[in-house]
Order: structure tokens, then C-alpha cells, then sequence
């Protein structure tokens, strides 16, 4: 196992390096002038731009770029924005707060959608069975804007239960709403996963198994086949936890939410090339040790599928 | 998206059914009566921002966002009052001219910087040479070009900014029109008699510096120091800039309340946050509450469009040589019916103009665009039958902020009157033809606009119609223009230069570069709590008029 883990971490090595470079050439390489909003809707005068051009080194060719910018990054200098805020603290503000909103998106798609699922999955067709059915294809019919303003206005304005945007300390509790609308999404598909993976498994030969040898059925359920379904529900959530971080762009927006999600997208929409770079390689490794510990966990409940 | 100073990108509602007040000018939200004034004193206001695009100096601050701050972090010579819409003088005790090329300066004594420094002669000298030297790249370096010395200290790039050489360096860091007579005293010549300088001194640009600046910019930039109404307490990167009140401050424009927290958020969301008073004021509404006039219903009595000194226009990019011919360019401006536009797409809200600048601006006189702006479908169809165009005719604009509206209705209109075919040409967003425009390759008429930067003709044509001014954005470009505006700009007197700006602005309406269309108004939100709220001419919310009820 020590050394499936040490082989793993040093795999990250090159798809770190790896990604990071696509990005980065993906970011910097596209055509047109990263100082357009910096001078009003006026052309930037030609000595500021040559000032700017030569203080983010973009006079060089894109390999000798981002050797600089990765030398700089083994030291945890992630650059700096335009405005000269060092890029590594807007990340130190930005990621426990997106962090937060997806443990709680998680946790909802969790508790909820598992529970659904192994309720549905477990008895069958009926009336539950159709209206979970029915629900959660009402949730991944609906794009997420359109619940997250929906929650908002008829919670926020009409109803007036809860304050219509998260404060900039985004409590926990502030944030157990933008979470539901953030994972409604994925809740939706993890109970019908979890529904598929259980009425399989429920015929599977190791239940009958079971069955036969007198086992009792709490122990049948919860032990053999909860265990065996779980596996393709563990590693949808793993991946998702990713995804919540930097794909709540939206709900971020809906809610005012100062995360990730917004820090990516108004360094794109303001081609703050430093504050996109630095943003995805925290995305990357967020990705790459989620993706390791699903395959740790695997081995943890289906010794049979372990990479060793 | 946000944070620009210009109009382009800013959002233009579709349909105001607010009363005349978006034309009548001056006295906004007088009616809104005082607050409570001990309510008022120990308020901090939260204030919709956007993130400053670069280090707080205001010699390199030009977008909306910096200079919104700028603007409370710091007061000139001269400030622009919001009620009257005028510049007057706030640290110049007297600004005149002394010879025809030759401003003195007398400041007022007792003014101090935030860190207790006095206010001097030299805070001013030095701010403008740092800002001027081209080696210190300053955004705002052009707006001292008329003064004595300004070429020793900056000099162009011999092969363009595409060229691999870079500028020279320059053979002096000071320019020697500005003289130091005493403390509180100080002269500016100018190469040639520019009598426009002094109202253009409320502008950012021309801000004084501490000493702490120059001794130590980058420890500055992290806690800026300035002499205005509010000092800095403290920011979070991309969420929040806090100002604080600052007591001992000496201008004209006092704030009674206890400070300002700008909030860095997204424009839905504080829009939201506005409608449940999270967020005390907001000065443009986002589309959603623009579409279908949603803000006066969302937000009863605390949203009003206010007369901004924008106005609306259509561009034609005179680079590309379709566009040559001044038959076709009146052709279009003739063929539009401003008057109907107004009315039904705008329910009467906006006002045609039928000139360059703006009424109530110092200078501006009703007419100069004379015949070539007056809705004339028969005279139309002949200039443009005699300009030989062929091909549909395309307008192109983002659609959203109800710009698809006119930009549709304005091309109905083109389309019967010269009897050809005319498209609107959408985009998603502004940005998407900023760099088109900035790189001189539109193909298509395009939708421009203009902001005034300080109250006067003169911004509304030398920086967009003067060869090389710095928002000629369409190539635009007549000696004889140029000549008529270099004259009024070296005029003796204001007066004398009004006259010659006018002159200048017919001759402009001759060559129609572009097409002015109308005046357009911004629509501001606020709490419950706040009254008396009104804009200053740079668009932003009166600091110093705000209070609480």
C-alpha cells in the first residue's frame, strides 16, 4: 500500500506539470491585449503598455513565461493582479470560503441523495420510488441559475426567512442555502446513482449468498450491498468536489458569494492571466489528491479492484 | 462589463417612465428632505464597487472602479460641484490667468494630507511631473501635454508599441513650466495660452502627492495617503475598500457621514442586496432590473434616473474606406428620426440632441448639428443615392441593456428612408468590440458614447474628434478641425474658446464622424435608510449630500 501511494504521488509530478503548462499557455497564448479595462474604454497609452508588458514578462516567448511563473510558484509566489494584490492572498481569502459552500453541497447531495437513493433502490417501484423519480428530474431539467434565483426571490423578498446574499464571512449557515441550489444538481443524480447501483446489486450472487447462509438482513444490506453500491457513488462525489469548488460561478454570482468560482471569472472576464493561472493550479491539485483518495478508498471497500 | 468610465459598456435602460427628471438637470433628490443628523454621523455607508484595476494612484487611474475612490480619497485645485454641475475651486484659494499662456496658483493654507503633511506648492509640482515622466508609464501622463516642458519629460515611441524599440528616455524628469513661487504658490506655463486648464484641474490626474509618496511609492500604494474628504482604513482583495470620514478635512464638500465601504460583488447581487437594503447604493442598475423597467417596482421612491452629461451615438469607422463618403454618413444621421425613437422606445424619457455636447455644459450653444441632424427621410434617400454605397448597411452594439431596442428601431428607420437593407449585428458584450475598435479593425457602424469628464465643450470634441485624441476612436481626422480647435483651445478667454468650440463642433457635424443621437440618463438604486442622494457629474453617489433618515 506504502508504495502504491508513493508511486501515485510521484505520478502527480508530471500531470501536474502537465496541466498546469496547458493552462497556462491556454491563458496567456490567446489573442488580445490583457490591458484593455485597465484604461477606462480609452486605448492604453503605449509607454504604460510596454511598462505593464514588461512587468508580467509578456515580452517573452510563452515556455520561458511560464518556467518564471512556475520558479516563482515552488517559492509560493503566485504573482500579483494588476492592482499589485499579491494573487496568493486573494486565493487565501477566496478558497475556504468556495471550500465551505462544497463541503455543504456535498453533504446535502449526501445525506439527501444517498438516503433517497438506497430508500428507492431498496423497495422498488411505488409511490416514492415515482416521486423521487419525478423530482429529480424536475432538479437536472432546471439549470442552476433558475434555482438559485427562484430560492432567492421567493425566499429572500416574498418570504423574507432569509437574508438574499451571504455576508462576506459566508458563515456556515449563510451558505447551507447557496449549498442546496450549488448541489441540487448532483443531489439529483447521486440518489438515482445510488438508486441503479442498489437494485442491481440486490440480485447479485453474493446477496443470495448471504440470504442463504441465515445472515440477518440489517447486516445483508448494510454490510454487502450498501458497501458494494457505494463504490460508483464515492467517486461521483470525490470528483465532484472539485467541480463544486470551481464551477460555482453561478450560484457564486447568484449570492454574492466571494469564492473561487467569482475570482476565476472576473480574472477572465478582466484578463487577469495571473489570477486564472494561480486559481486552476489550486483547482488541479484539488483534483489530483480527490482523485488519489478515491482510489485509496476504493481499495478500502473493494479490496478486489485495488490498483496494487 | 462594470468598471467603465465611458458610456459603452455601461448600461442604457431601455424604457424610463420616470417624469422629465432625467432631463431637466440640476437639483436631483432635492426633494428627499434631511435625515437625522445624529443617524447620519455614525453611518458607514455600503457602497457597490468594483475592484481598482491597478495600485490606488489617481495619475493611473482612469476606470470607474479606481476613480470612484480616487475621488474620495483625494481633492484638487479645483472640484465639480453636484448641484450646479460646475467646476469651483476647492484648495486653490485663486486661480488666474496671469499672462494669455500663464495660470498662478494661490492655494489655501491649512489644508493638510491625511497623515497631517500641509498641502504645498510642491505636493503639486511633484505629482504632476511624476505623472507626466514617461518612464514612471503613467495612464493619465497625456493630460499635461499643453504645459511648458511636457516633450523633455515624455517622449514617444519612435516605432509605435508593436516596434521593438522603446521610447528614448527622456532628458528631463521636471517640466519647466511649472514654477514654484513659495510654499502656497506655484505658475504653469503653457506652450501655447490654454485657458481650459483650469477647470480640467478637478480631475483626477491632477491630484497633489504627500511627501510620502515619493519617498516610498510601494509602501504608499499599500496604505494610500491622499488630502480628500475620506481617508483609507483598510481593503480585502476583490471583496472590499473601506474609507473612513475624515474630520479634519477643509474643502467644500464635507461628508456628514462616519465613512464608506465599497463592496466588490457581483451586479445581480447587489442589486438583490439593494432590494433587501444589504447594499446602500448602487449606481447603475444591472439589466435584470432595467428589462421592462423591473427597478420601479422592485425598489418604490429609492430608484431614479439621473441626468449623467452621457450621450448616445453611432460610430462609423472612417479607417475602413467604405465609409468615406460624407453623403452616406449624413444620409444615415438625416435618416434617423430621433423624436420617434425617444417616444416610443423610450417612452419619452430620453432627449434628442442635436449636437456634440450636452445643454447645461459650459459652451454648449442648441444647433450645431443644424439640418444634418434633423429627421429628413426625402433629402436622405438623395445623399445617400449620390454616395453610391452598396451592400446592406450593419449596425453592431451589444444587445443587452435594452440597447437591441433602438439599435433595431434607428435600422427600421434607415432601412425606409434610404430604402436598403440595414442589420443590427448583436454582440454579447461590449468588450467584445472594445478590442475591434481599439485595434482599428471594425467593418461595421458601431455604437459609441461619451461620459463628460469635467464640465466643458471641450471634452465633448478634442478627445474624441481631435487627430490623436486619446478617445479617437474611429480614425476621424481634419486639419482644418484640428486647427479650428488648437485655436480655441489657445484662446484668451473662455468665452473666445466657447465661440471657437462651437465653430469647431459645426464644422464636425459637416464631416459627420459620428451620428449623435440622444442624452442618456443612469438609473440608481439605494436602501431604505438613505435620503438626500444624489450624483456628482463623474457618475458617482454625492458623499458629501448623503444622509441617513
Amino acid at each position: 500500500m506504502g508504495r502504491y501511494v508513493l508511486r501515485r504521488l510521484l505520478q502527480l509530478v508530471p500531470v501536474f506539470i502537465g496541466t498546469t503548462f496547458l493552462i497556462f499557455v491556454l491563458v496567456w497564448a490567446v489573442p488580445g491585449d490583457p490591458f484593455t479595462g485597465l484604461c477606462g474604454d480609452r486605448p492604453c497609452p503605449p509607454q504604460f503598455v510596454a511598462a505593464m508588458t514588461e512587468k508580467y514578462n509578456l515580452n517573452d516567448n510563452v515556455i520561458v513565461q511560464y518556467l518564471k511563473y512556475m520558479g516563482a510558484l515552488l517559492t509560493g509566489d503566485f504573482g500579483q493582479t494588476y492592482s499589485e494584490q499579491p494573487v496568493g492572498e486573494l486565493i487565501a481569502l477566496a478558497a475556504p470560503v468556495s471550500l465551505r459552500l462544497a463541503v455543504v453541497a456535498v453533504a446535502i447531495e449526501a445525506i439527501i441523495g444517498v438516503t433517497a437513493g438506497i430508500l428507492t433502490g431498496l423497495r422498488g417501484r411505488g409511490f416514492l420510488d415515482n416521486l423521487v423519480l419525478v423530482s429529480t428530474l424536475f432538479l437536472i431539467a432546471l439549470p442552476t441559475f433558475v434555482t438559485g434565483f427562484v430560492i432567492q426571490i421567493v425566499l429572500g423578498f416574498q418570504w423574507e426567512i432569509l437574508t438574499p446574499t451571504v455576508s462576506s464571512e459566508a458563515r456556515w449557515s449563510e451558505l447551507i442555502i447557496p449549498g442546496f441550489v450549488l448541489g441540487s444538481l448532483s443531489m439529483a443524480y447521486v440518489s438515482r446513482l445510488t438508486r441503479t447501483s442498489i437494485a442491481e446489486n440486490k440480485r447479485a450472487d453474493y446477496m443470495r449468498t448471504a440470504l442463504a447462509k441465515g445472515q440477518p438482513k440489517h447486516r445483508i444490506v448494510g454490510v454487502h450491498l450498501l458497501r458494494n453500491s457505494a463504490i460508483p457513488v464515492i467517486t461521483f462525489l470525490g470528483t465532484d468536489i472539485g467541480n463544486l469548488m470551481g464551477g460555482a460561478i453561478v450560484t457564486e454570482g447568484i449570492f454574492g458569494i466571494h469564492g473561487v468560482g467569482k475570482l476565476v471569472y472576473d480574472g477572465i472576464i478582466d484578463k487577469q492571466g495571473t489570477i486564472v493561472v494561480g486559481v486552476v493550479v489550486l483547482l488541479v491539485i484539488v483534483f489530483l489528491v480527490v482523485n488519489l483518495l478515491i482510489d485509496l478508498m476504493y481499495a478500502v471497500l473493494d479490496p478486489r479492484i485495488r490498483y496494487d | 462589463m462594470r468598471r467603465r468610465r465611458l458610456l459603452s459598456a455601461a448600461a442604457i435602460p431601455l424604457a424610463l417612465s420616470l417624469a422629465v427628471t432625467s432631463c431637466s438637470g440640476g437639483g436631483d433628490g432635492d426633494e428627499q428632505g434631511a435625515g437625522d443628523s445624529n443617524k447620519t454621523k455614525s453611518a458607514v455607508l455600503t457602497v457597490f464597487g468594483s475592484e481598482p484595476e491597478l495600485p490606488l494612484v489617481p495619475g493611473d487611474t482612469n476606470e470607474s472602479g479606481g476613480s470612484k475612490i480616487i475621488d474620495a480619497l483625494f481633492t484638487g485645485l479645483m472640484y465639480f460641484d453636484a448641484a450646479s454641475g460646475q467646476a469651483k475651486e476647492a484648495n486653490a484659494e485663486s486661480f488666474e490667468l496671469t499672462a494669455p499662456d500663464e495660470y498662478t496658483v494661490k492655494l489655501k493654507k491649512g489644508w493638510k494630507f491625511h497623515d497631517g503633511t500641509d498641502v504645498k506648492a510642491d505636493n503639486y509640482i511633484k505629482a504632476w511631473n511624476y505623472t507626466a515622466y514617461g518612464p514612471n508609464s503613467q495612464q493619465m501622463a497625456s493630460f499635461f501635454q499643453q504645459i511648458e516642458g511636457f516633450d523633455d519629460v515624455y517622449t514617444a515611441d519612435p516605432d509605435g508599441p508593436e516596434g521593438p524599440q522603446t521610447p528614448p528616455t527622456p532628458k528631463s524628469t521636471e517640466m519647466s513650466g511649472l514654477t514654484k513661487v513659495d510654499d502656497y504658490e506655484f505658475k504653469i506655463k503653457f506652450s501655447s495660452p490654454y485657458t481650459l486648464f483650469k477647470i480640467k484641474t478637478g480631475y483626477g490626474a491632477y491630484m497633489p502627492m504627500p511627501d510620502s509618496f515619493f519617498a516610498d511609492p510601494e509602501a504608499w500604494k499599500k496604505n494610500p495617503v491622499g488630502n480628500g474628504p475620506f481617508k483609507y482604513v483598510g481593503r480585502v482583495p476583490e471583496q472590499n475598500l473601506e474609507l473612513e470620514r475624515w474630520d479634519d478635512y477643509q474643502g467644500p464638500d464635507k461628508a456628514k457621514i462616519k465613512g464608506v465601504k465599497y463592496t466588490f460583488t457581483d451586479a445581480d447581487a447587489a442589486y438583490a442586496d439593494v432590494k433587501g437594503n444589504q447594499l446602500d447604493f448602487m449606481d447603475t442598475v444591472p439589466p435584470q432590473g432595467i428589462a421592462g423597467n423591473v427597478w420601479e417596482s422592485d425598489l418604490p421612491g429609492r430608484a431614479k434616473a439621473f441626468r449623467v452629461m452621457a450621450i448616445q451615438q453611432i460610430s462609423f469607422p472612417l479607417y475602413n474606406p467604405k465609409y468615406a463618403s460624407v453623403d452616406f454618413r449624413h444620409a444615415i444621421s438625416m435618416a434617423i428620426d430621433r423624436e420617434q425613437v425617444t417616444k416610443t422606445i423610450f417612452e419619452g424619457n430620453r432627449k434628442p440632441i442635436d449636437g456634440y455636447a450636452l445643454e447645461g455644459v459650459p459652451g454648449y450653444e442648441p444647433g450645431a448639428c443644424g439640418k444634418w441632424c434633423e429627421h429628413n427621410p426625402a433629402e436622405a434617400k438623395k445623399l445617400f443615392d449620390k454616395s453610391g454605397w452598396t451592400g446592406p448597411i450593419e449596425i453592431t452594439s451589444n444587445a443587452d441593456n435594452g440597447h437591441r431596442e433602438w439599435v433595431e428601431a434607428v435600422c427600421g428607420q434607415i432601412e425606409e428612408a434610404l430604402d436598403t437593407e440595414c442589420n443590427f449585428v448583436p454582440v454579447q458584450a461590449f468588450g467584445q468590440i472594445r478590442q475591434a475598435i481599439n485595434a482599428h479593425q471594425m467593418t461595421q457602424i458601431y455604437r459609441s458614447g461619451w461620459v463628460m469628464d469635467y464640465p466643458d465643450i471641450e471634452n465633448f470634441l478634442n478627445p474624441i474628434f481631435r487627430t490623436g485624441g486619446s478617445s479617437n476612436d474611429n480614425g476621424y481626422s481634419n486639419p482644418e478641425v484640428d486647427a479650428k480647435l488648437k485655436e480655441a483651445d489657445e484662446a484668451s478667454n473662455p468665452d473666445e474658446a466657447h465661440r471657437l468650440y462651437h465653430e469647431a463642433e459645426e464644422m464636425i457635424a459637416e464631416d459627420m464622424p459620428a451620428v449623435p443621437l440622444w442624452e442618456t440618463p443612469s438609473i440608481s438604486a439605494w436602501s431604505e435608510r438613505l435620503t438626500n442622494v444624489r450624483l456628482t457629474p463623474a457618475r458617482e453617489l454625492d458623499l458629501s449630500f448623503v444622509e441617513i433618515k
